[in-house]
């Protein structure tokens, strides 16, 4: 991109390479994962320390979380196999809620690389894919766990007219889950970028607040699918 | 890339955001109608209404975003460049 700008370079398909061995990794994905892992962490360390009766400051805020999120699990997967999954749930919320706000909210032209530039790892279809595909495997085990073979009873139910489409149903799940969160996060950062190049001041705010909130609805629409997708797989059919 | 390549690349990288924008625009139209309805009906549902229409927005929204996703592909990374 011929862009220029002050603020953020306006790069889409530029990295900066890391070789190992054979594969060719985007190293500025890397970069700001580990930071958004590492203050996600220093977040929960520094929470749970010296936990208190009556929760104040962090801990608060992290009991919010927990309290949100297991709402979030219990509703979708039900009251039985919630608990074994809360912990996946939760850490795919938040790993892509801070990513999404990390990436519009750190500062991150501050930290100069040789090529490319740092942002939220999720405008990167790789993450979205690898957490995509995380998905998948998670019903996939969860169903199998639970109710062994008798899972692929729910290929076949209420007919086996429907099999064609749950098998594609397998493929097009880690798609459009992955799509939707790299599109709808390279998006934000492109009209941010756009609108931030055609007048700098001001006029790019109102964007970048539209931003902010459908990053956050992203991450709980990821959240709430994943949770969703694990919940049809441990279903169990009256009868 | 030859000019023809880089055209139809341009053109089609337009229509794949404007065709894709018609669909989700009529849906979430129909879906903000539909919300506004219930809220005049039952204004203490009104944050419950919310809630599920965000969400929904943000679901048909990502149909649009597919376009988009491809038409990024088309003038960034066409894997027809050559």
């Amino acid at each position: 991109m011929p862009f220029n700008l002050p603020l953020a370079e306006l790069e889409v398909g530029k990295h900066l390479y890391w070789k190992v061995g054979q594969l060719n990794l985007h190293g500025q994905v890397f970069l700001s994962s580990w930071i958004v892992i590492g203050a996600l962490l220093a977040l929960v360390v520094v929470g749970t320390r010296k936990m208190e009766r009556e929760p104040r400051g962090v801990q608060n805020l992290l009991e919010f979380l927990w309290d949100y999120l297991r709402d979030l699990a219990r509703d979708q997967i039900g009251e039985k196999a919630y608990r074994d999954w809360l912990p996946f749930i939760g850490t795919l919320f938040l790993f892509i809620f801070v990513s999404n706000w990390g990436g519009a909210l750190i500062p991150w032209k501050l930290i100069h690389l040789p090529s490319g530039e740092l942002g939220a790892p999720t405008a990167d279809i790789n993450t979205t894919i690898a957490l995509a595909l995380l998905v998948s495997l998670a019903y996939f085990y969860a169903g199998l766990s639970r109710k062994g073979l008798r899972y692929f009873e729910y290929y076949v139910e209420p007919t086996p007219i429907m099999l064609p489409f749950k098998i594609v149903e397998d493929f097009t799940k880690p798609l459009s889950l992955s799509f939707r969160l790299f599109g709808n996060i390279l998006a934000d950062e492109l009209v941010v970028a756009v609108l931030a190049f055609l007048v700098p001041l001001v006029v790019p705010l109102p964007a970048m607040f539209l931003g902010l909130f459908t990053s956050a609805i992203q991450a709980l629409i990821f959240a709430t699918l994943a949770a969703y997708y694990i919940g049809e797989a441990v279903h169990e059919e009256q009868h | 890339m030859d000019s023809i390549t880089s055209a139809a690349s341009v053109l089609a990288a337009g229509l794949a955001v404007g065709l894709g924008a018609i669909g989700p625009g009529i849906g979430q139209g129909t879906a903000a109608g539909g919300a506004v309805e219930g809220i005049a009906r039952q204004p203490e549902a009104e944050g419950k209404i919310r809630g599920t229409l965000l969400l929904s927005l943000a679901f048909m929204e990502a149909l649009t975003i597919y376009g988009l996703v491809v038409s990024l592909v088309l003038l960034f990374a066409n894997p027809f460049a050559g």
